[in-house]
């Protein structure tokens, strides 16, 4: 079994309206230092295999498939044993 | 010209396309359940607008692998005509039917209300019963409306006449207050390379009667029903 741990992020050009958002609370909280926030998703995806490579190989195949949208969205992806 | 409606689990706007083709428009139409892989026998597939799959992930994600979305893929390669009207829309963008994405609206704000849309391309058959410059009150309904393409994608779709309707202000005038999501040069609708599916976030079903408050949407309706000719001769 692996566990794999994915992250799904806007691509740098895309604008990010939620994040722009987040940011401005920020302030309002005190945190003034923030120049920058960037809203994504994370998700945990249990697989069921013993090899690893065919884990990095489903990973990265449901990522680009369905998980993010490549006209928008990167993702990246830390795989563990589970 | 008969009109195949396609409804997914959550597409809430089914029945208003349902009732503007078949009441308002006297054109035959059916519902096609999403399940369905075979859409043979149809003109024009309809994508209503909703909230296919709850939007989960992100709109239209889920149902772009829904069985009938392989069966809408073939009557577009086939040449047939389609519609995606707001959920519609951000399904065949993710279906890569169209190019770009629909963002969630610059403001955050899921926006109910009219819009006027111009029309930039009257020589397609969704727009042949309207002219070039010609603007119509439509309204929107959706969160997600933003639309987004990358520099080269947006150039070409200018380029190529692609760009069918933008948000405008009442006189025409395309300005940033008359933009209600942040879409990329103010684009409400765009359509593919081969000009025989075309996508549109606001809502034309929703406005074919005077007892709505408008009936500029049917405009586009009788347009595809008129432009049946046109889309036969799609290469």
């Amino acid at each position: 079994m692996f566990l794999a741990k994915i992250y799904v992020t806007l691509k740098p050009a895309v604008n990010d309206p939620q994040g722009i958002t987040v940011r401005g609370g920020l302030h309002n909280l005190g945190f003034t230092g923030v120049t920058e926030v960037r809203v994504g998703k994370y998700m945990e995806v249990r697989l069921d295999t013993t090899d690893e490579a065919d884990a990095i190989r489903q990973a990265d195949e449901m990522s680009r498939k369905l998980l993010s949208n490549p006209v928008i969205e990167d993702y990246r992806f830390d795989l563990t044993p589970a | 010209m008969k009109f195949g409606v396609v409804v997914f689990p959550g597409t809430w706007s089914d029945t208003d396309c349902f009732h503007a083709i078949d009441t308002v428009l006297h054109e035959p139409v059916e519902y096609i359940w999403h399940r369905q892989t075979d859409v043979q026998g149809f003109d024009c597939i309809v994508l209503p607008g909703g909230f296919s799959y709850g939007d989960y992930l992100r709109t239209g994600a889920i149902a772009k692998f829904a069985p009938v979305m392989t069966a809408v893929a073939e009557h577009a390669r086939r040449g047939g005509l389609v519609i995606g009207i707001c959920n519609g829309f951000q399904i065949l963008c993710e279906a890569g039917l169209l190019p770009g994405a629909l963002l969630r609206n610059q403001s955050l704000q899921f926006r109910c209300m009219w819009t006027n849309l111009r029309t930039e391309n009257a020589g397609t058959p969704f727009t042949s019963s309207l002219s070039r410059g010609q603007v119509m009150r439509v309204p929107i309904s959706h969160g997600d409306g933003n639309y987004y393409a990358d520099d080269a994608t947006l150039k070409d779709l200018e380029d190529s006449g692609r760009v069918v309707f933008r948000y405008c202000e009442a006189d025409g005038a395309i300005t940033p207050d008359a933009n209600p999501n942040g879409s990329l040069h103010n684009i409400a609708g765009i359509m593919n390379e081969r000009g025989n599916v075309l996508g549109m976030m606001p809502h034309p079903e929703r406005c074919c009667e005077p007892l709505l408050g408008g009936d500029d949407g049917r405009l586009i309706l009788e347009s595809i029903v008129s432009g049946a000719g046109v889309a036969a001769g799609l290469k």
